[in-house]
């Protein structure tokens, strides 16, 4: 059960009063087998999940598919031939400059450990953590580790 | 220890949870409001507005005769003119015979079986959804009041929370989108209130009249979130406190939406 070590324990605290960790009600996800655990720490995740090395070119890529990361919808990125950008979240333009690779990592794993109630998805959230999850998905993370990483790597070349 | 940053962190996380309902700032605004102003001439032009192709076919409906000789409008008037838009404009409504609440779409099901002895349809059947976009344009123009107090209380309570409730593999809530971020942009869309004055409602991603249970599955379908079928507890549940979120705003069906 404990494989999800909540370094923040008060805010996961106040995940739970709000209802956006599963309740008592709802149905494990079959486990997955390879779900890479992580730790977070000081807010931020400083080691590559698997210890995989990212490729920012690959990266880029996948902030503009929409099956993937499809950071775009919500995000302006420094991505022009990607038209249209959301304005849901902030501009991701400098990001590099404000948050380390390691914040950059948690933010992209699991944003909920810092703002419970953000309407971002958490690309390598727990999947025992997702609720009512259509069945094609279940027990799945929306991205693999090397997917994470080559966004992670992307990420950090925006100075 | 970053206790300060630890306690702003809270205060910030405890803040964005107050997104409860109706404040002031939230008063309800038409999808209308969010459309382009060649969008909403087409919406407004009987002919132009594709949505009125089905009122027309809802129409035809209305006069179809079942086994029984009789057709809806042997009571209703045959261009439905004795159904009142002041009770239209208040679905869904409670039902003490079945003891929960009924939808518009689930009185005209009631009347098609046992008033018309028709064979009954499936909920969203394509006709159940012409015949009630047809019912429901009675009422255009009519504000919607929709009963929370009573019986209606516990439907619109459940409605309520699962509005509120994080679902599927994205984890976002229907208050995510159309109460936090109203007004932003998701890639060229403009994110609205999604209120449910328009529906059945003509959405120009699809091309066709669109019922609101069909447009919950879409919503939860995106979430990559398990959906239920039209016509489910949750979301006639759903549908009452949609309807009464949209208290107020007069009805448009057939709208025209993204």
């Amino acid at each position: 059960m404990n494989r999800y070590i909540p370094v923040l324990t008060s805010l996961a605290l106040a995940a739970l009063f709000s209802g956006s960790v599963p309740g008592a009600d709802q149905k494990a996800a079959p486990e997955s087998v390879d779900y890479i655990k992580w730790q977070a720490a000081g807010y931020a995740i400083a080691k590559p999940l698997g210890s995989l090395t990212g490729d920012p070119a690959v990266g880029r890529k996948l902030v503009v598919d929409r099956k993937k990361g499809n950071c775009i919808a919500c995000h302006l990125l420094p991505v022009p031939e990607a038209e249209f950008p959301g304005t849901v979240g902030p501009p991701l333009v400098g990001i590099a400059h404000r948050l380390s690779e390691g914040e950059l990592r948690l933010r992209v794993v699991d944003i909920k450990q810092l703002f419970p109630h953000s309407i971002m998805p958490g690309y390598y959230r727990n999947p025992e953590n997702y609720i009512n999850v259509k069945k094609k998905f279940r027990g799945k993370t929306i991205l693999s580790p090397q997917e994470v990483e080559d966004i992670v790597a992307w990420l950090t070349t925006l100075q | 220890m970053p206790t300060g940053k630890l306690s702003l962190l809270l205060v910030t996380s405890l803040l964005a949870g107050t997104v409860s309902g109706a404040g002031p700032g939230n008063k309800p605004r038409s999808g209308y409001e969010f459309l382009s102003p060649e969008t909403r001439d087409m919406q407004e032009d009987e002919f132009s507005n594709p949505g009125f192709q089905t009122v027309d076919e809802g129409a035809e409906l209305f006069i179809t005769a079942g086994e029984n000789g009789k057709s809806c409008a042997s009571c209703h008037g045959d261009r439905g003119q004795k159904l009142k838009p002041r009770n239209i404009a208040s679905y869904p409504v409670y039902s003490e015979q079945l003891e929960k609440p009924v939808t518009l779409q689930g009185q005209i099901h009631r009347c098609w079986t046992e008033r018309l002895g028709k064979p009954a349809m499936k909920y969203d059947n394509k006709d159940a959804i012409r015949l009630e976009t047809f019912v429901r344009n009675l009422a255009e123009g009519r504000r919607i009041d929709v009963e929370t107090g009573g019986p209606m209380r516990p439907y619109y309570e459940a409605g309520r929370e699962f509005f509120y409730k994080p679902t599927g593999q994205l984890d976002m809530a229907c208050a995510h989108c159309h109460e936090q971020y109203v007004g932003a942009r998701l890639r060229a869309q403009v994110l609205t209130q999604g209120q449910s004055n328009g529906f059945p409602t003509y959405r120009l991603a699809n091309n066709r009249v669109n019922s609101l249970h069909e447009r919950f599955r879409q919503c939860q379908n995106l979430l990559r979130a398990q959906f239920q079928k039209a016509g489910s507890d949750d979301y006639i549940n759903l549908e009452v406190f949609m309807h009464a979120r949209s208290n107020g705003l007069r009805i448009e069906t057939p709208a025209i939406r993204f």
